[in-house]
């Protein structure tokens, strides 16, 4: 296809909280069927972004989403994997809860029906998830296991844009990798436009095809390779002191 | 109501179900307990103990600016400053000046302050005190109806609405990835706390209604390894704790009202050591 796959334009998104100024004139392109990275210090507004994104926090400026067609999405689903969920580690909503919850109007606190348990368990399969978490709280999981959960959340149903927040911080090597190629995978394979915010530059050129460095505002962006080379990004992550041999 | 009587003279041939009292007492408990349990879970849930006892205390406002008013229905002043209190807090916590206990916390003592004032001014304040503690025994058949339309209204909305407010409650970024309105679901569940708290503080009093909210559900959670288990447990606690307690108050002469708490208190510390019994083992 020649002409646009724009996913989600953003254009001179502003955000003000108590007084400060966090995002001023962000302009960005996410499109389909690519990783875009969000790259930027700890207070860059990295997460305050997601939060525009996902519609929890008062903006100006304009945040327009399209399906793969061109076509404009009002509600568009977003899948949201956070870097560590904040919850109540006590609560008892099991991951078949959980899971049940987002895919039926059937009340959960009645039980599950059979369908939603295969459903569910489809759905952590294909994040390589055991259907054994199924009936584990959620307070037990592991932070992979978790992640896993979280993801398999956000895939259902197939969301028009992906956010991943850090979303392997509490996850094993191994983990990590799996991770990444479902991720690419599903990018591939469904066109789906990512989101991803990373401090792990590593992962950031494996991964990523395209970056964004954040700081209040988009200061570079563009191909992985080249936004890498820039002094803004070099300088951000220290990496003229390291030779900048991480390329 | 003669047959639900006969019914209840058939099942219950015992002291306590002899005068009507007892029976209204009983079918009123029947209903209120399930209620108090369904909502407690997610009051726990959410950590909105703290604001659900706030609104008891508005209560006393709400009868205060009824007397002002000139009527005899307490409940409709009640309900209607509940309803203004409620998203008064939400309202101010949504600001995020400063942390919402604080903001609950100044709320409440509002709340109750004002109703001692104009209470105490416009002719007394012990006329109104049978409203701290309730009277379970006064309740009226009409009012029983009014009972069963509320549970019925709840359970409705447990049926259709409850796994948008389970995902809200785990993470509120979470469930607006999902397109569920978080803001909008938050204050329908305040104006249900209101509701059901005015409807029934006559009868439980203001200064144990909170309990009645919470401790089911807390307990339950002891206990709960999934929300299925969670609800069951919650029901089952709280419907237990109210006619147990109620049989209790009748032949000990006690108030029903403390009664039920104290058992269901007595359960939350059986739950408490069960559940950490089987955690170590």
């Amino acid at each position: 296809m020649a002409d646009c796959k724009c996913s989600t334009e953003i254009r001179g998104l502003g955000v003000r909280r108590h007084g400060a100024q966090i995002l001023h004139d962000v302009n960005l392109d996410i499109h389909h069927g690519e990783i875009m990275a969000l790259i930027g210090q700890n207070g860059a507004g990295k997460s305050t972004l997601l939060k525009a994104l996902l519609g929890r926090i008062p903006y100006t400026g304009s945040i327009v989403f399209h399906d793969h067609t061109g076509n404009v999405l009002k509600n568009p689903h977003i899948g949201y994997v956070p870097q560590n969920l904040v919850f109540d580690r006590a609560t008892p909503v099991t991951v078949q809860d959980m899971l049940s919850a987002n895919l039926t109007r059937f009340p959960v606190w009645l039980g599950h029906r059979k369908e939603q348990e295969a459903r569910a368990t489809a759905m952590l399969q294909r994040v390589g998830g055991s259907p054994s978490l199924l009936p584990k709280r959620l307070g037990a999981l592991s932070g992979g296991e978790l992640q896993r959960v979280l993801l398999a959340f956000a895939l259902e149903p197939m969301p028009d844009l992906l956010l991943l927040d850090e979303p392997v911080s509490a996850v094993d090597r191994r983990g990590i990798e799996l991770f990444y190629d479902l991720v690419t995978h599903m990018r591939k394979h469904h066109e789906m436009p990512i989101l991803l915010v990373s401090h792990d530059l590593s992962h950031v050129v494996k991964y990523a095809s395209r970056a964004a460095l954040l700081n209040h505002t988009i200061v570079v962006s563009g191909p992985v390779q080249q936004v890498m080379k820039t002094d803004a990004v070099q300088e951000a992550f220290g990496l003229k002191l390291a030779g900048g041999d991480s390329l | 109501m003669t047959q639900i009587y006969a019914l209840i003279d058939t099942l219950l041939p015992f002291d306590w179900t002899e005068f009507s009292y007892m029976k209204n007492a009983l079918l009123a408990i029947l209903l209120i307990t399930p209620l108090f349990g369904l909502v407690g879970t997610m009051v726990v849930n959410n950590k909105m103990s703290f604001f659900s006892d706030a609104l008891g205390h508005s209560a006393l406002t709400g009868i205060a600016i009824g007397v002002l008013l000139g009527t005899d229905n307490y409940l409709l002043s009640m309900m209607g400053f509940a309803l203004v209190f409620a998203l008064g807090i939400s309202a101010v916590i949504g600001s995020g000046v400063s942390s919402s206990d604080t903001i609950i916390s100044v709320f409440s003592s509002v709340g109750m302050a004002l109703g001692i004032v104009i209470l105490s001014a416009t002719g007394g304040f012990a006329k109104y005190s049978a409203y701290l503690i309730g009277d379970i025994l006064t309740v009226q058949p009409e009012e029983i109806l009014m009972l069963l339309v509320i549970l019925v209204a709840v359970v409705l909305v447990w049926i259709f609405l409850f796994n948008k407010f389970m995902l809200s409650s785990i993470n509120a970024d979470l469930a607006s990835s999902k397109n569920i309105p978080v803001n909008l679901l938050q204050n329908l569940f305040m104006i249900i706390i209101a509701v059901l708290v005015t409807a029934t503080i006559k009868w439980v009093g203001i200064l144990i209604i909170n309990s009645l909210l919470v401790l089911p559900a807390a307990a339950a959670r002891n206990l709960a390894r999934s929300m299925r288990s969670y609800h069951f447990w919650s029901i089952g606690i709280s419907m237990f704790s109210g006619i147990s307690g109620l049989i209790f108050s009748y032949y000990a002469g006690t108030a029903a009202g403390g009664t039920i708490v104290l058992v269901a208190a007595v359960i939350f510390f059986l739950s408490f050591f069960i559940s950490r019994h089987t955690e170590r083992a």
